[in-house]
């Protein structure tokens, strides 16, 4: 289960690698600019390759935008809990307007890897969001789309949940509870505090990698600055010297070039994996919210249970008429409480199989990156010495002239 | 930061042991590759006057033994002696120079040894004030000098007296220009950065001297490296005399006491008026030079020279765009030191995160991701200390460009001179012509009057006697300006061997520091790429 391509054209996930088996492959690709000015945003092209039961194939293209792809990983957040759903690049509300062709290809190759992350997930990939995203008319998508940003700028969810809390909060107080309940698990523990900490790793990672990349931008401007000015300086000299000059001010430029490419290869396949990385920490992150809030749930039906019961009693010593109800609403708390704790331990469960999975991922995807990252230092490396070393024999024989 | 890297890195690599900061020759990694760096420090490095040329050490380009490009490198280096040490740039001042127009004679002089010193006596301050002096130490076989080893203190007050009476006496040469005074009160004097400074730039400026063919023969230098004692100041120095000497002068020039020139030495026409002490020859000379601008008379005698023209524009031109390639090789420069830190600091960051999962691993998983993070962070450490040594090497290297405008103000200033001396014969020509003039018009009018007039036969004899006087002067002035031209035409040959030579040795060296010092990165990351091919099935 893992994603590993980062092309513009299609990928092929392991689990789905034989035509004769069941296969899910997506692409994401060709981005395109739509409308203008403030209303303007970017399209891009999601072409779908599979032999799915449910899915129209073999091949199915739809154009989908930013919005919904956020649309896709809200439906999952909310339906697989306990599953970290693959990251999406960051919302950006400045770059929009700039729409530079770099930040269009790292969106474009995470979007790329975001779906194919998705395609790639046991559970993920039967979702029915996935296939309304991978199938749907643009129409049917925009309505969907717009369900989600209703009226209230938050979801329903959200709406219950800041009620709970202010619920809990409430009958903490009552109870003289002052700190929210949290699960007192020391394995749970030491893995929120690996991931906290492994964040603020990977982010000062990332941030030296992207500086590297400029660094290889800055040095390739000034050599190429260079290489034009000895060219100059060159063309007024004149004879022996002055086309020793010239070749290598061209030299220069050339090589300049070279660093030039290098900074991109850096970007795509160094920083962007790393980037990646830290967002997928900050995924589980949510999912470990989902997972307090699980617990939270459970914790307060089995308190309400508890003080159903000592009121049931209550009301079977006085022999009150409100003992039908009461015990019909103990029945409910009951099968409630079952249901949070179920939930509540199919996440654990998830978590637990999703954390081995993401540690496989991520040391074949960090491998991948430290591979491309060391190919193309190397590569850039020979290609310098190779550049200098061809122009000295020239040079050798201008000397001796 | 670079020790903090050393003491994080975590494997068995040797360079993890070395402080950052020890001299070359401790650093394990130097020993493990041979590298021949440019020592930094030349102060108090005397070769042995035995010697006559710095031996080629046996590893003399900066590649590895084993690398087939260190062989490719080779083959150019035994051709040449010049190339090899130009390559390293070791104590190119002397082998580079030397070797390029001497066979077996040298002149080698050291600077060192600083020390603080109290002015003794006729100090203008109260209390007296300090100031610094230096071993200047020499050894030569040259026939000139009265020993083969000897040495003297100077202080720059000396040096500042040595630049001009060569200035004086050499006029028309491309004279190395000396270090800057800086004008600087007591306080900056203590600080050993300034004086390390000023010691390295004095030595800079003696060698370059001693690597001129004429100027290295000179007295003016013998004396200041062999004489000891105050070295004798000249006329043009003394500002103070020179002032009050210029000012007694002039009344007597009003009043018509004294030739037009300026005293009974005519040959001191050979010496511009600026900074001299004749004050009327420099109205005289001003007035001549204004005439010569908008004046609607061409002067008797102009800048003819098509040849020089042609010559002093290229020369401009390349003035020009030097100063242009020159602020580029400093922000490559910097950017070759960004590159550096940032892959270090990259290095470091992993290092970190290595030893994080290390400690907090449960699965495999992270123990093998660990461990290739830890491949890529001793690479990126590597890496980022190739990047400064090539660094710190790329630097001696484009420094030849920073000497190269320091060139071009000493051809500017022999330009200055042929134009001071041309313009001195322009206005001693015209002196001439007036003084003729007046004998002519005096002679008419005299010639009229019956029985002779004998104020005005007086007068003419005068005239005549100054016409006879700067006439002298005028002769001399012209053969001061011939030598001037002379010395400016052989100058500009050498220049052009020079720098042909220099520059081709400097892009040499660059290039060869580059591509030798790429590939020792490549093979850095060629490792962590083949310990992580297997990812790339996926």
């Amino acid at each position: 289960m893992i994603a590993t391509q980062r092309s513009g054209t299609g990928s092929m996930s392991p689990s789905s690698r034989s035509p004769s088996g069941p296969y899910l492959t997506v692409s994401v690709s060709d981005p395109a600019k739509m409308g203008s000015g403030v209303q303007a945003y970017i399209s891009y092209k999601v072409i779908t390759k599979t032999n799915f039961p449910e899915y129209e194939g073999p091949e199915k293209i739809v154009i989908r935008r930013y919005s919904d792809f956020v649309w896709l990983k809200d439906r999952l957040f909310e339906k697989y809990k306990g599953v970290f759903i693959p990251p999406l690049p960051e919302k950006s509300t400045v770059e929009k307007f700039r729409f530079s062709a770099e930040f269009i290809e790292m969106r474009r190759q995470a979007l790329h890897v975001f779906v194919n992350r998705i395609a790639a997930h046991r559970e993920l990939q039967q979702s029915e969001d996935l296939r309304i995203f991978l199938q749907a008319d643009e129409q049917t998508m925009e309505r969907a789309r717009s369900q989600e940003t209703g009226i209230f700028k938050k979801k329903p969810t959200d709406f219950m949940q800041i009620f709970k809390d202010v619920q809990s909060k409430v009958s903490d107080v009552v109870l003289g509870k002052e700190k929210p309940v949290e699960e007192s698990n020391p394995e749970y523990e030491k893995l929120k505090k690996y991931l906290f900490q492994l964040e603020d790793h990977l982010a000062e990672t990332q941030k030296h990698a992207y500086r590297l990349v400029k660094r290889h931008r800055e040095l390739g401007q000034s050599l190429s600055d260079f290489g034009k000015a000895f060219k100059l300086l060159g063309d007024c000299e004149g004879n022996g010297l002055g086309k020793a000059f010239s070749e290598f001010g061209a030299k220069s430029q050339i090589l300049a070039i070279k660093l030039q490419r290098e900074a991109q290869h850096l970007l795509m396949n160094f920083e962007e994996p790393l980037k990646d990385y830290v967002r997928a920490v900050q995924s589980i992150k949510a999912t470990m919210t989902e997972r307090a809030n699980a617990f939270r749930h459970h914790c307060e039906l089995a308190e309400a249970i508890k003080f159903k019961e000592i009121d049931m009693n209550k009301l079977r010593l006085t022999r009150s008429e409100k003992l039908m109800e009461a015990e019909h609403e103990y029945e409910q708390l009951k099968a409630d409480g079952v249901e949070a704790t179920g939930k509540f331990e199919r996440i654990v469960r998830t978590m637990n199989e999703e954390i081995v999975r993401f540690q496989e991922q991520k040391t074949l995807d960090m491998g991948l990156a430290f591979h491309e990252f060391a190919k193309g230092q190397a590569s850039l490396a020979n290609g310098i010495a190779d550049g200098w070393r061809s122009l000295l024999p020239k040079l050798e024989s201008l000397s001796s002239s | 930061m670079m020790e903090h890297m050393e003491s994080l890195t975590l494997n068995d690599d040797p360079s993890s042991s070395s402080n950052g900061s020890k001299p070359f020759f401790d650093d394990p990694l130097f020993a493990s590759s041979q590298f021949v760096e440019i020592p930094t420090d030349d102060a108090g490095d005397l070769p042995s006057p035995q010697q006559k040329q710095a031996p080629i050490p046996s590893h003399n380009s900066i590649l590895d033994p084993p690398s087939y490009a260190e062989a490719v490198f080779r083959s150019f280096d035994s051709d040449h002696q010049v190339d090899s040490s130009d390559i390293n740039g070791h104590d190119h001042d002397h082998a580079g120079l030397e070797s390029r127009s001497f066979s077996s004679d040298f002149l080698r002089i050291s600077v060192s040894d600083p020390l603080k010193e109290q002015e003794v006596s006729g100090s203008l301050v109260p209390g007296g004030s300090s100031y610094f002096s230096y071993l200047i130490t020499t050894f030569t076989n040259l026939p000139e000098f009265n020993g083969t080893e000897f040495n003297v203190r100077r202080r720059f007050r000396d040096v500042v007296a040595l630049s001009d009476r060569l200035a004086e006496c050499y006029r028309g040469l491309f004279i190395p220009v000396r270090p800057d005074k800086s004008v600087v009160e007591g306080q900056v004097m203590q600080k050993t950065e300034f004086v390390e400074q000023r010691r390295a730039a004095l030595e800079k400026y003696l060698r370059q001297l001693a690597a001129h063919p004429v100027l290295r023969k000179s007295e003016e230098l013998r004396v200041f490296l062999e004489s000891h004692g105050k070295m004798p100041l000249t006329r043009t120095t003394d500002v103070a005399s020179r002032m009050l000497d210029g000012a007694v002068r002039l009344p007597k020039q009003l009043l018509g006491g004294e030739s037009g020139v300026g005293g009974a030495d005519v040959s001191e026409v050979a010496q511009p008026a600026k900074g001299g002490r004749d004050l009327l020859r420099i109205f005289k000379e001003l007035r001549q030079s204004v005439a010569n601008e908008w004046g609607g008379a061409k002067p008797a005698v102009v800048e003819e020279d098509k040849y020089f023209l042609e010559r002093k524009e290229k020369l401009q031109g390349f003035e020009y765009q030097l100063s242009s390639v020159s602020q580029q090789a400093e922000s490559l420069v910097n950017a070759q030191q960004e590159i550096s830190e940032t892959m270090g600091q990259l290095g470091l960051a992993f290092v970190k995160l290595t030893k994080f999962e290390t400690e907090e691993a449960i699965y495999d998983y992270q123990r093998t991701r660990a461990a290739d993070m830890k491949n890529v962070a001793t690479a990126a450490v590597k890496a980022s200390r190739l990047y400064r040594e090539l660094n710190s090497q790329t630097v001696k290297h484009l420094d030849k460009l920073h000497e190269y405008l320091g060139v071009v103000l000493a051809v500017n200033n022999a330009f200055s001179d042929r134009s001071s001396a041309l313009l001195t014969v322009q206005t001693l020509l015209s002196d001439l012509s007036s003084l003729n003039s007046r004998i002519e018009k005096l002679e008419a009018v005299s010639s009229k009057i019956f029985g002779g007039d004998r104020s005005r036969m007086q007068k003419i004899e005068e005239l005549r006697e100054t016409v006879r006087v700067t006439e002298a002067a005028k002769n001399c002035a012209v053969r001061e300006y011939e030598r001037i031209k002379e010395n400016n035409k052989n100058e500009f040959d050498r220049l052009d061997k020079e720098r042909h030579d220099d520059f081709l040795s400097m892009l040499k060296g660059f290039m060869v520091n580059q591509a030798g010092y790429a590939e020792k990165i490549a093979n850095v990351w060629e490792t962590v790429a083949d310990q992580t091919r297997e990812y790339m099935k996926n």
